[in-house]
């Protein structure tokens, strides 16, 4: 053996680890794929090998190959491998490179789940923090759903470092699988008060991060936190409290108040610029959520502008950054207090650093007025000037353009200045923001009417100079600006001086080398200045100069009909066939310019950008119907060929379509104005319906352009600069100031009380500044009816957005988390589902069936538990009293958790799914039908027998297992939305479910011993034991027993032993003697709980038993270990040998008439409950099944292991119950008949 | 939430990837050169943060990082980390290494990128901050190389003279070369606390 393994090692040492193979890749410089590629290859063969650790080698050479960006995933097979194994060098491999490789989509996780529940328990605390943090990288929802559990009980584990892990990584459950947030929640809340400050700073962690999301449903939160907030001294702790009060404030004004003081103390007293810097973050938050104004709130914010200045003057510039970024933050709100610092703003604007240099761009957008919009424009034009690199130089371009346009260019005195600052930037090469630009050049020439004549004329000069700007044709480039240019002119041609000449600069061949879709709008446009040509010219005798316009365009138009693009070719050839036209008429010398210029009269309105969306869709409109019969495959098909040819022909023939005459488009433009008036889907463009302030005669409504003549509506001299402006602009204030000042002086001498402060404070205000132009901002046209709401939803695809849940609300049932069990006793199937039943190892179960099932055992779980509480007091004295069974479940989380459903008590018919698979509790899935669970330790518990209805199938527990692995497969492809391992897979219908009433829950699990060795080690061990009789040969009984470690030591070495009885024996391993105990195959580290199975064999099953038992065990702790050991016994009662079977009515009355049974009756007197209780009661504790009801009465029928049937007749009126009974076993029939009786006389 | 720590040296190789966030290999290396290339065309005197890249993140996230010798340690996170506080993250990252590989430089993290992600393991976990405190750390780390060396035991003794061996002959083991300039110079910075 040893030699096996020192022979395994020294194969394996010539193989390349992982140092080998980096120095070989850099030993390979120049051909690294080549040698990778080998390598790989080396790495397929390694993990054929059946040596563990050549298999480790290897993946952890994939993960080093992983980060260098090979693709691993097809080894993902092999990393599951090694993270199973049991060693903890190469489980940290393969958890490693699952870490960094699995995903979502990869198949094989659904493979890990068990190994990673094994890693979870496991007695060393490093495989479980492996596996947790492996897990906190690729945890999916159903490994989150399936572990969550798992991962709770983790939480309370007695290694802080387990515990924090695994706070933390309930943080990752939480977003995949959201339905564990209520369940878990209060043991995470519980962790915030964690002795261990890792594991409270981790649970702080993990709720800032839900609370960050969703807030509101954390502000309960906030009294605990305030506690912690002020009693921590970690820093970590601290400011994520303090960030989590940032994201709270906002919500509830009152807490702000009260966070004021504190915070402001810890400003003054810390000394940890984090901590300092999220303090003044939050007060700022505080102060942005109370209404401002109050007095001694503005001392905070001078202190937190205070303590920001110190941060940005501070020579780091990591603090200077931070500053300016939270300076921003109170700019929202109080910009006068920023206003202060701008020296210190404009200053960063210098900075080398470009972090620092956005940051304060930033800023200056909300620090602009009227009075210095144009300096601090000024500068930042100096900063363009002098930006190298395109980045920061666009972002500075942008931040110009929206600190100018601003709410509705709110702060723009003098639109003149602005457009010659556009006009400006287009000389910025290589910019990608033309399209910016131009959009704004358009919008301001549009909704501003008094400034189109100075745009147009800037726009003329544009499109003169345009070779300037055509260097960069690319996309969204600066040449996007002639765009707007062309428009302008043409649009607004009325204010061209020379229109001629623009014309003439429109039709330039270097032209056609501009982007398609700017060609187009030129073609376009000079149409439209042809038609100001023609109507400049209207009246004069000479007409030469429109003749030289018409041949210009004749001559010029062709090359655009050329154009290989569609849009373009299409207008010129349209506007040469009409220009061709006017010409004949004009030598016809035919007055053409009234109807030419009718062809583009009327104005465009800008439109809101959203108006398109805010039409409402009308009554009755549905855009998904079809309008016509949706046309077939085959026939669009069919018609493909033609389109092709048909398609050709316009093209052809389309110059010969443009000669219309004159008064059929004037027409045609008609009708078609007439039809988008009567269309209420169009947005008008037209002034003439809708609004009425576009009507030329409501001009009114608009404040009126009063043109101030102190500003020259030229600047002399080629290009305007905008620094002209600014200069200008600074004249003309003195000047209005000095006006006003002559009248106010006026105004005091009149009315003594003056106008207020405000004009003594400052030297210039922002009220006094009058704009330049009394500017008619146009405001953007909506549809009439808009839809007032536009709040943006939020994203569904958030994943947070799932975690908007209530905390406070109580734990309803349906919300316990899914724990691993045995499926649970069933108690009696309809004869519908048997057919199911049939192939019920292969089929999901119907949900609603299973759901009832579910309901039904819950309800019985809790009855049984109840009445075996108290059987035990009366009849087992030395067992432990009822509060022990309590206290003992509670340690118990699957038990605990159905312990707070009673509680909670709020069962609803519907909601009751879950509990079931609480109740069915923490043993291992049991398998299909076949087996059968029996909750037992008490003496006359029931056993729970079933038989399988098909004797074929396996009879061995082994086989189960198989069986219920290939189960559990198949259910998560489903992704059943529950975890149903607790045996949703039969779904048996009750017939006493039917009633609407919630049932009480009843559990299957009792307490058989515990133990507390007080005197030594508060060890103490706990047994809860469920008993299944697995009877397919009639005399098999399986005990599944739970241990769960109460104590702070280790368990090891557990043995189980029975003392047989003639009748009932524990079945032994082969060669091992009739006394001797049987080890049970695992070893409990505190607070960790797990499960065994032992078989029985039982001979007669006409008679309950009871077997003496011990389990013996030894206790190890650091430095000592004891022997102990636990006495219990193990009883088997009859009813526990009958399984529930469903029977036929037919069937049924066919046995009774038989005859071959002998009958006997019992009257329970005083029963208090309804008879659907009842009824369940006797399913679930008795393994009956409901043949048939006609309301007060039933039929019931249950079959023993060995084949004995079990007929009941169940009656009732008023309080009393009769039961008649038949069976061909008169002894068993007694003894079960008892068994009802004393389970009703308990309740 | 931290959504992913690259370190790469100063020709933007991957020292050490570790995304909290999946992204398929090749989007991986592209947030990598696109890192790289943010962060190295930065000056040596200019603030630890920045806006990201297209790539990474978006409006909410920064990266953040800090430059050792020929070394970047590079964290992307959202607006829910204190800036300052991942700075002393980095900070607490590099001088566990220092611990834990003694003087460490560049080379340790080529040939033990595995060690590196096991340390990282102890400090971040899940994309969330585990534990900042670096005695802790260690200790952990320290016990789980000693389970790891126990495991090895008799079996593992053969390969571990090999590679021994191996790395005598080689001239590029990493204590062999002049380490001077490469070896990380844990500056000593002004306290987090």
């Amino acid at each position: 053996m040893a030699l096996k393994i020192v022979k395994g090692s020294i194969d394996r040492m010539f193989d390349k680890n992982l140092q080998d193979l980096v120095r070989g890749i850099r030993n390979h410089k120049e051909d690294e794929a080549k040698y990778i590629s080998t390598c790989i290859d080396e790495i397929k063969q390694e993990l054929k090998q059946d040596n563990i650790a050549v298999k480790a080698n290897a993946v952890c050479k994939l993960t080093y190959l992983q980060m260098l960006g090979y693709d691993v995933s097809w080894a993902a097979f092999n990393i599951v491998e090694v993270m199973s194994s049991s060693k903890f060098t190469y489980k940290r491999i393969g958890y490693l490179a699952a870490s960094q490789c699995f995903h979502e989509s990869t198949d094989v996780i659904m493979l890990t789940t068990n190994q990673i529940r094994k890693d979870l328990s496991s007695p060393n605390q490093y495989d479980t923090g492996v596996a947790l943090t492996g897990l906190s990288c690729f945890v999916t929802p159903d490994l989150a759903r399936d572990l969550a559990n798992d991962i709770m009980t983790l939480m309370s584990h007695t290694k802080p470092y387990i515990r924090k892990k695994a706070v933390l990584i309930m943080y990752k459950v939480f977003l995949k699988y959201p339905e564990s947030l209520r369940p878990a929640f209060p043991r995470l809340k519980e962790k915030l008060e964690d002795p261990d400050p890792g594991v409270q700073s981790a649970a702080v962690n993990v709720i800032c991060e839900l609370a960050r999301r969703n807030p509101k449903n954390y502000l309960s939160l906030a009294p605990l936190f305030f506690k912690l907030m002020t009693s921590s001294t970690n820093n970590w702790v601290l400011i994520k409290i303090i960030k989590l009060f940032g994201a709270l404030t906002p919500l509830e004004p009152r807490l702000g108040k009260k966070l004021i003081e504190p915070l402001t103390n810890l400003i003054h007293s810390t000394s940890a610029m984090s901590l300092l810097y999220e303090c003044v973050n939050t007060v700022i938050a505080v102060l942005i959520s109370l209404s401002s104004g109050m007095p001694n709130h503005s001392a905070s914010i001078q202190l937190c502008v205070q303590k920001l200045r110190i941060l940005i003057e501070d020579s780091d510039q990591n603090l200077k950054y931070l500053g300016l970024l939270a300076m921003s933050k109170i700019l929202k709100t109080h910009p006068k207090s920023v206003q202060s610092h701008k020296d210190l703003i404009l200053q960063c604007l210098d900075d080398k650093d470009e972090s620092i240099r956005l940051r304060a761009l930033d800023l200056l957008y909300g620090m602009v007025s009227k009075k210095n919009l144009m300096e601090i424009v000024k500068k930042l034009m100096l900063h363009v000037d002098k930006a190298e690199g395109t980045t920061y130089r666009d972002e500075l371009l942008t931040k110009i353009i929206d600190i100018c346009s601003q709410s509705n260019y709110q702060y723009i005195t003098n639109f003149e200045w602005y457009i010659s600052i556009l006009v400006e930037l287009t000389r910025l090469e290589g910019t990608r923001h033309g399209h910016l630009i131009a959009s704004q050049m358009l919008d301001v020439a549009i909704r501003v009417k008094a400034i189109r004549a100075f745009a147009v004329a800037q726009m003329a000069t544009l499109l003169d100079n345009a070779h300037l700007l055509t260097g960069n044709t690319q996309r969204n480039g600066i040449c996007e600006v002639l765009y707007a240019a062309a428009w302008i002119c043409g649009e607004f041609s009325e204010h061209l001086e020379n229109p001629m000449q623009t014309l003439e600069a429109m039709l330039r061949p270097k032209v056609a080398t501009l982007p398609g879709h700017i060609q187009a709008v030129y073609v376009q446009n000079s149409a439209k200045l042809f038609a100001t040509v023609l109507k400049s010219q209207e009246g004069d005798t000479d007409s030469t100069t429109t003749q030289e316009a018409s041949q210009l365009m004749i001559d010029r138009l062709p090359l655009f009909v050329q154009s290989a693009n569609l849009e373009v070719q299409e207008r010129a050839s349209c506007i040469l066939q009409l220009v061709k036209y006017i010409q004949k008429l004009q030598q016809k010398d035919v007055e053409v310019a009234e109807e030419v210029c009718a062809l583009f009269a009327g104005e465009l309105n800008p439109v809101a950008p959203k108006a398109q969306k805010k039409v409402p869709v009308p009554e009755g409109l549905d855009l998904d119907a079809w309008i016509n019969e949706p046309p077939s495959e085959s026939e669009s098909e069919d018609e493909q060929p033609k389109a092709i040819f048909t398609k050709e022909e316009p093209k052809h023939s389309r110059p010969r379509h443009t000669e219309v005459d004159e008064k059929e488009l004037a027409r045609r433009r008609e009708a078609r104005k007439q039809e988008q008036a009567n269309n209420p889907f169009y947005i008008k463009a037209s002034p003439s319906s809708q609004k009425v302030y576009q009507d030329t005669s409501g001009v009114e409504h608009i404040p009126v352009v009063q043109i101030d003549l102190s500003v020259p509506l030229k600047v002399p001299g080629g290009l305007p600069m905008s620094d002209q402006y600014v200069k200008l602009e600074e004249e003309r204030r003195q000047k209005v100031r000095a006006e006003k000042k002559k009248k106010e002086k006026k105004k005091r001498k009149e009315k003594r009380s003056g106008r207020g402060r405000k004009h003594d404070s400052g030297p210039e205000s922002e009220e006094d500044i009058a704009p330049a132009h009394m500017v008619d901002i146009v405001t953007e046209e909506m549809p009439e009816n808009a839809l007032p709401s536009d709040d943006d939803e939020r994203d569904p695809s958030d994943p947070h957005k799932a975690l908007d849940i209530d905390l406070d609300k109580p734990l309803a049932d349906n919300e316990k988390l899914p724990v691993r069990s045995h499926r649970a006793v069933e108690a009696q199937k309809s004869p519908v589902e048997d057919g199911e039943r049939e192939n019920a190892a292969s089929q999901e179960p119907k949900k609603k069936s299973s759901k009832d099932k579910k309901e039904k055992k819950k309800d019985k779980d809790r009855d049984r538990k109840k009445s075996k509480e108290e059987k035990k007091k009366k009849k087992h004295k030395h067992e432990e009293k009822e509060e022990d069974l309590l206290g003992g479940q509670m340690e118990e989380p699957v038990v605990q958790s159905e312990e707070t459903s009673e509680v909670a008590a709020l069962p609803t018919s519907s909601s009751a799914e879950e509990v079931a698979t609480v109740a069915a509790a923490e043993a291992a899935p049991a398998p299909g039908a076949p087996s059968v669970t029996a909750p037992d330790s008490e003496p006359d518990e029931p056993k729970d027998t079933e038989m399988e209805p098909k004797s074929s199938k396996h009879k061995k527990k082994k086989q189960k297992k198989e069986k219920e692995d290939k189960e559990k497969k198949k259910k998560k492809h489903h992704h059943h939305h529950r975890h149903s391992d607790a045996g949703g897979e039969e779904s048996v219908q009750n017939g006493t479910v039917e009633e609407e009433e919630p049932l009480p829950p009843m559990s299957n699990y009792c307490l058989l011993a515990e133990n507390s060795y007080i005197k030594m080690m508060k060890e103490d061990a706990d047994e809860v034991c469920d008993i299944q009789g697995n009877l397919q040969d009639g005399s098999q009984v399986v005990v599944s027993v739970i241990f769960e470690n109460k104590c702070e030591s280790f368990l090891k070495s557990m043995e189980f032993n029975v003392l047989d009885s003639l009748n009932s024996k524990l079945q032994r391993p082969e060669g091992s003697g009739p006394h001797d105990g049987l080890v049970v195959p695992f070893q409990l580290p505190p607070g960790v709980s797990n499960e065994a199975r032992f078989v029985f064999t039982v001979q007669s099953i006409v008679m309950p038993q009871k077997l003496k038992g011990t389990l013996t065990f030894i206790v190890k702790n650091e430095d000592s270990s004891t022997h102990e050991k636990l006495d219990f016994k193990l009883h088997f009662t009859c009813t526990s040998y009958l399984i529930t079977t469903p029977c036929y009515s037919d069937a049924f009355a066919k046995l009774l008439e038989s005859g071959d049974l002998k009958s006997s009756s019992i009257r329970l007197e005083g029963v208090n409950m309804p008879f659907h209780h009842l009824l369940a009661r006797i399913c679930f504790h008795h393994h009956f099944s409901v043949v048939e009801r006609i309301d007060s009465c039933a039929s019931m029928y249950s079959r023993s292991i060995q084949g004995h049937h079990v007929c009941l007749l169940v009656k009732t009126s008023a309080q009393t119950v009769s039961i008649d009974a038949k069976c061909d076993e008169p002894t068993l029939l007694g003894n079960v008949l008892d068994e009802i009786k004393q389970t009703f006389s308990q309740c | 939430m931290i959504k992913a720590i690259l370190i790469f040296n100063n020709h933007g190789k991957p020292r050490l990837s570790k995304f909290y966030e999946h992204y398929n290999e090749d989007t991986e290396q592209q947030i990598i050169r696109e890192t790289f290339h943010l962060v190295s065309k930065r000056d040596e005197n200019v603030c630890n943060f920045l806006e990201g890249g297209m790539l990474i993140g978006g409006s909410d996230y920064k990266l953040i990082y800090r430059h050792y010798a020929t070394l970047y340690f590079v964290f992307c996170v959202d607006s829910s980390e204190s800036e300052l506080g991942i700075l002393d993250l980095i900070q607490v990252f590099v001088e566990t290494l220092d611990k834990c590989f003694e003087n460490v430089c560049e080379l340790d993290l080529i040939f033990h990128v595995d060690k590196v992600h096991h340390i990282l393991a102890e400090m971040v976990m899940g994309g969330m901050v585990l534990e900042t405190n670096m005695n802790e750390i260690i200790t952990q780390v320290d016990a789980q190389n000693k389970m790891e060396k126990s495991e090895a035991g008799i079996a593992g003794a053969p390969a571990r003279a090999v590679s021994a061996v191996k790395n005598m002959n080689l001239p590029e083991m990493p204590r062999n070369i002049n380490i001077g300039d490469i070896s990380i110079k844990v500056p000593n910075l002004p306290s987090f606390k």
